[in-house]
């Protein structure tokens, strides 16, 4: 066992773990944020991407202790219901999502991009979730949802182009 | 078959809010985007046991002996079970399609084998514990002694004299043989100028949800809850209660969000048996989560069929008869339905072309390979791909535009009954047609591709116009007298309106991302005078609402919405009359207008639908003889099929020197009936196309000749991502079906249906200058170099 | 999928990492970024039974440029090298799997891993660089021409760490790096780096051309550098010279490539490359 100290979320964990156990087991099953997923064994899917020390990483191809002494958010670090992150209300606007089983890590993987390319075009919207699979959408409207968000976060005032659900 | 007898629906008018045709953003989604959602895997209960699976390395072996001693003595485990251990089970996988005269052969397939494997990952025990870690590392202890028989991977050669018998009991590898034909098909071919034939292959593939599949079972006091990642809760409860053999009262299924199906989660899997029943043998609550590359080995998979195709056409382009012999690889081991896929190619055989003769003949073989069932489209896909591109070569061999083919031969008068007895609703494929070449602009296209070319750009064009049959489906039809499932296909509903005013809707589908909370709470408002948000779509819990029939073959729409859709008429009829009688009018005369129940040129004379509540919930004064409550039921078996259809477009560029494909651009045009919410539709078709574009370039489940699976993960198994396809280029028109009341058609499947003969003769019109004139999918940069190699005046 | 169990330490200085590894004996796995090992271990296909975390290990990482050399630590990851303005390196590492990816993986680590289909390997063949391996016995340098040994199977030996990657700078070369895979995300199937240096009169000065996944090991295109070496670089002369880019090479065939594919591929992508180098 090995005992280890991680940030997540802003809030401070210390866990005695096997040295064999994957951060998405960490945060998943001792922590109990299930809002990180697990989609595939080898890296590809990316429904495991969380951010650590401000950058995205896929959570099952990084040892928990590895993040000792590590900053983390997982997508429900990013916005709650009633206070949703541009990205968040983009894929909603969008209908960036239809199952939701990919949503937390293209979120995760989309404000990576964006925290470093505020104004990115289709082609890197679409290069920067490479290592994210959605077997739902044909991702067109999420990257529509990317770049509404990058439109929206530099213009706040941008309209939604979905109708609310109360008219 | 399906429609004779039906009559067509009245188009009712839903009401006075107009929520029906908006794109209104989802109910789902805040607690899917906040990470809120609850999928199986994330539930955890007081004393729950994981369970981890030994599987057989070996495609077809008997099992000599299993030693479980060394697993059952590490550390953490509760318990290790094998076949022999389950022999309580009251019955063995139901297989459900049993088409009457037809032979079908079904081996026992157990939750753990008996004596025998027959594809490599078949289950042979199971550990449990409680540590999710070390019931893995005791599962590798188990120790399996195997005699490997010999093994057949190949459809063709299972069928061979000589070849190695998978079930002995059987003598043969033949599933079942079945023809579905109409029209004189003697005469078809007799009189035909010209006749194509071409073998086309349609590989192998995996459904691929990002959830893997999950299960968590408890048993307590004597009940089962089963909570499941599957499509189809309320039918694995029958199924449930048939092999644990204990009655269905004492059982709940209940599917929490689940991370996609496309077909691979309708089904009833040995994993799910096997976790209640360790469940009921332990006492304790135990999860089974697959990791992918269990996923990619006994999820079910899809299509791998050999089509042996024939059209026969007069010299002037007249269709005269198709033929297609379908030999479906069904693996070693039946599921829920899995031989059922061929025979819906079977039913859209004759395309959207008037043929005055048509013939199916399926042959269904055992084969070492891990079962085939449904999979997005389910053997529509197959179909159209091998008609379309015989339609293709046809065009080719008569020196005929391709879509000019295609527009002499559409049917253009509906309903219109094909030669093998089903019923199409109602098309306009001339409209889809002339509205995807509107958006493409083929000329102009003509034009760059010949610039293109003299630059040494290989660029093309190919075209998919298609007709699939969804919304299963009429019962007296599907079921056991017609073609054989032992089931109903109706849908069921229910309309609660609460004491308040506010409406629980109940469905009987179960959805997993399509979005039904939303489009569902649409129908239901306009019919009641509310507003969505007020409405909850409640689904996916065998103990809430009616017994249904879930959600596949892109009927929840057609049949459940349409459920939803007569009990919220059922509520409107009713508040009418509390109105009516309240109001001293007759009930003819209220209208729903606005969110109130108004009589009709009275304005402000009325009451919403909360006072109707009122009333109906404090019955001191309803009409004589009318019971309290407001709560309505309907179960709704369709007449009749629903017909979508459209047209789609590929453009694509070849790299002539590497084989590389890109999709440059793809315009597709689809005719689901009146859009419900514009968005879901679009979505749909983006999910489609992409789903198809894997199959046509990248995806492929692939087996060498022992048996063994050589894409069991998502490196070797091709989800193209973000990066490798386009944006699309969308749009609808709306032919209303008469077979319900919406007019609806399904759409989940469509565009998957369409796409994949698109994009390969797109990719053959590209070639065309260097003479390749086969593809078969998947176009890998391979396959494309080694036909421009193969073809005359190859390019290098 | 789960790694079998293992122990972990995460020392403090190179030293304590070198007695680790000693300690830790043959089943000893040094982890650096890991995502290359650790996708191995949870499909069992590595076991190691300890993994020394270079992690805490100060001095392991950053670029810094010395005597016409970058001088790389080894665990600076893919996205530091691709935003480091590296010419030919920045560019092929920003090919490496995705974003995610190339944040924790590793330029030392990708290298004394030694697959052959990875990216950065043929880019150091062809730069003629060199790592700085340290042991108990002391350091030393292994140029780039002897650290692949094998598939999966490097100069760096058992109680070793690569700690340095020195890569020369090179200026004056024009570069091109062609990458031919299925999907963004996956390994190549084929790729080709070239490094071009013309002279004042426009020919072909010297020519560096590495192939990734046309063996067990990357490998150096030698015979089409040498056709183009001194050659002025017209489209015939590359052309003719890309044509001898798998000379001498036994490419391992897959699933999504055949052997002569391959070798097919190599001349084409060879040719992209050098053109694309002296453009």
């Amino acid at each position: 066992m090995a005992r280890i100290s991680v940030r997540v979320n802003g809030v401070e964990h210390t866990e005695d773990v096997e040295p064999r156990l994957l951060l998405v087991h960490l945060i998943r099953d001792k922590l109990g944020l299930t809002g990180t997923h697990v989609g595939c064994d080898t890296s590809n899917c990316g429904a495991c991407t969380v951010h650590v020390d401000g950058h995205a990483v896929k959570s099952c191809t990084l040892l928990a202790v590895q993040c000792d002494g590590s900053e983390v958010t997982t997508i429900e670090g990013v916005g709650s219901e009633t206070a949703l992150h541009p990205l968040q209300q983009a894929f909603w606007e969008q209908h960036g999502l239809q199952c939701g089983y990919c949503t937390p890590g293209m979120i995760m993987a989309a404000a990576d991009l964006l925290a470093t390319n505020p104004d990115p075009s289709e082609a890197e919207v679409r290069e920067a979730l490479a290592g994210n699979l959605c077997r739902c959408t044909g991702y067109q409207n999420i990257v529509k949802a990317v770049l509404a968000a990058a439109g929206g976060m530099s213009a706040q005032a941008a309209q939604p182009r979905r109708e609310e659900v109360t008219a | 078959m399906g429609a004779p007898g039906a009559e067509a629906a009245k188009t009712t008018e839903p009401g006075g809010n107009g929520f029906v045709g908006r794109s209104l953003k989802r109910k789902e989604d805040p607690r899917l985007i906040t990470g809120g959602a609850t999928y199986t895997d994330d539930m955890v209960l007081p004393g729950m046991l994981y369970a981890a699976i030994v599987r057989s390395p070996e495609a077809h072996a008997r099992i000599l002996s299993i030693d479980t001693s060394a697993a059952s003595e590490a550390p953490g485990v509760h318990a290790v079970f094998t076949g022999e251990d389950m022999d309580d089970l009251a019955a063995s996988c139901p297989m459900v399609f049993l088409p009457p005269g037809v032979e079908m052969r079904i081996p026992d397939h157990w939750p753990l084998a008996r004596g025998k494997v027959g594809y490599v990952g078949q289950a042979v025990a199971v550990v449990l514990g409680a540590d999710k870690y070390a019931v893995v590392d005791a599962a590798t202890q188990v120790v399996v002694d195997y005699d490997p028989l010999p093994v057949v991977v190949d459809p063709e050669k299972a069928l061979e004299e000589g070849s190695p018998i998978i079930h002995e009991e059987f003598g043969t590898n033949t599933v079942f043989e079945w023809s579905l034909a109409g029209g004189d098909m003697e005469a078809a071919f007799r009189d035909a100028d010209v006749v194509v034939e071409k073998r086309l292959v349609n590989h192998r593939t995996a459904g691929a949800a990002i959830e893997p599949r999950s299960f968590l079972a408890q048993w307590r006091e004597g009940r089962l809850t089963f909570w499941s990642s599957t499509q189809i809760p309320h039918i694995c409860r029958v199924l449930l209660s048939i092999q644990l053999g204990i009655t269905e009262e004492k059982i709940r299924v209940v599917a929490p969000e689940v991370g996609g199906g496309f077909g691979s989660k309708l089904q009833v899997y040995g994993e799910e048996v096997l976790a209640c029943w360790c469940a009921r043998r332990t006492g304790r609550p135990v999860k089974y989560t697959a990791t992918r590359s269990e996923e990619m080995l006994v999820t079910h998979h899809g299509r791998d069929q050999i089509d042996y195709v024939k059209i026969g056409a007069t010299r002037d382009g007249k269709l005269t008869g198709i033929h297609a012999k379908i030999i479906q690889d069904c693996g070693s081991y039946h599921l829920i339905e899995g031989p059922v896929i061929p025979t819906f190619s079977a039913c859209v055989i004759s395309g959207c072309y008037d043929f005055p003769a048509v013939q199916t003949d399926i042959v269904g073989v055992f084969t070492n390979k891990f079962t085939t069932d449904a999979i997005r489209g389910a053997g529509r896909p197959e179909a159209t791909h091998f008609i379309e591109l015989t339609m293709d070569a046809l065009a080719e061999e008569l020196g005929m535009d391709p879509l000019e083919l295609r527009r002499k031969n559409f049917i253009t008068e509906f309903p219109n009954e094909r030669p093998h007895g089903f019923i199409y609703d109602s098309g306009n494929y001339h409209g889809t047609l002339d509205k995807c070449l509107e958006k493409l602009d083929l000329d102009a296209f003509r034009r760059e591709q010949a610039e293109l070319r003299e630059k040494g750009i290989y660029r093309g064009v190919g075209f998919s116009t298609y007709v699939e049959i969804c919304g299963l489906g009429p019962s007296r039809a599907l079921g056991p007298d017609g073609w054989g499932m032992q089931g109903g296909y109706f849908e069921s509903a229910q309309v609660r309106v609460l004491p308040t005013g506010a409406v629980t809707a109940y469905t009987g589908v179960s959805p997993h991302g399509q979005g039904h909370e939303t489009g569902f709470a649409q129908i239901v408002a306009d019919r009641v005078g509310v507003t969505p948000d007020v409405v909850e779509v409640i689904h996916g819990d065998t103990n809430t609402g009616p017994f249904g029939k879930n959600t596949y073959g892109s009927r929840s729409l057609a049949v459940g919405g349409e459920a939803l859709a007569r009990a919220a008429e059922k509520i409107q009829d009713k508040a009418r009359r509390i109105v009516a009688h309240k109001m001293e009018a007759a009930p003819e005369d209220i209208e729903l207008t606005e969110g109130r129940f108004e009589v009709r040129g009275s304005p402000g004379r009325g009451m919403t639908l909360a006072e109707v509540a009122g009333e109906a919930y404090i019955p001191a004064d309803l009409p004589d003889g009318m019971e309290a409550g407001l709560d309505e039921i309907c179960f709704y078996d369709p007449p009749n099929f629903v017909w979508p259809f459209g047209a789609h477009a590929c453009v694509t560029e070849v790299d002539a020197e590497t084989g590389r494909v890109d999709i440059v651009r793809y315009v597709a045009v689809d005719d689901c009936g009146p859009a419900i919410n514009p968005l879901l539709i679009e979505g749909q078709i983006h999910g489609g196309i992409v789903h198809a574009v894997g199959q046509a370039l990248y995806e492929q489940m692939v087996y060498d000749a022992d048996g063994q699976l050589i894409t069991g993960t998502f490196v070797d198994y091709a989800l193209p991502s973000a990066a490798d396809v386009p944006s699309f280029e969308t749009d609808r028109t709306e032919t209303p079906t008469p077979t319900n009341t919406l007019g609806v058609k399904g759409v989940g499947e469509a565009a998957t249906i369409a796409c994949s003969p698109a994009v390969v003769s797109s990719v053959l019109d590209a070639l065309r200058p260097l003479g390749v004139t086969e593809l078969d999918m998947p176009l890998t940069p391979m396959r494309v170099w080694q036909a421009i190699q193969a073809a005359e005046g190859g390019a290098s | 999928m789960i790694p079998s169990a293992f122990e972990y330490v995460a020392p403090e200085s190179l030293d304590e990492a070198l007695a680790a590894l000693r300690d830790g004996g043959e089943d000893a796995k040094v982890l650096a970024g890991g995502h290359s090992l650790i996708p191995l271990m949870k499909l069992r296909l590595a076991t190691p039974s300890l993994l020394v975390d270079l992690r805490r290990v100060p001095g392991l990482s950053g670029i810094q440029r010395e005597d016409g050399s970058w001088r790389i630590g080894t665990m600076t990851t893919h996205y530091e090298v691709t935003g480091a303005g590296l010419g030919l390196a920045s560019a092929a590492a920003g090919t490496i799997a995705d974003p995610q990816v190339r944040y924790r993986g590793t330029l030392g680590g990708s290298l004394a891993h030694g697959d052959p289909a990875s990216d950065m390997p043929a880019v150091l063949l062809a730069a003629e660089g060199s790592v700085t391996v340290r042991g108990q016995s002391g350091q030393r340098e292994v140029a780039a021409a002897d650290l692949f040994e094998d598939f999966l199977t490097t100069a760096v030996g058992e109680g070793e760490i690569l700690t340095e990657v020195r890569l020369p700078a090179l200026e004056g070369y024009g570069f091109g790096y062609q990458k031919f895979n299925r999907r963004k995300e996956d390994w190549a199937m084929v790729a080709v780096c070239a490094l071009v240096k013309k002279a004042a009169d426009g020919t072909c000065e010297d020519v560096r051309i590495g192939l990734t996944h046309m063996g067990s090991t990357p490998l150096r295109a030698t015979a089409a550098e040498q056709a183009l070496r001194g050659q002025p670089l017209d489209a015939e002369r590359i052309r003719a010279a890309a044509e001898q880019a798998p000379e001498g090479t036994d490419p391992p065939a897959d699933l999504n490539a055949s052997a002569d594919y391959k070798r097919h591929l190599a001349r084409v992508l060879c040719r992209r490359a050098l053109e694309q180098a002296s453009s």
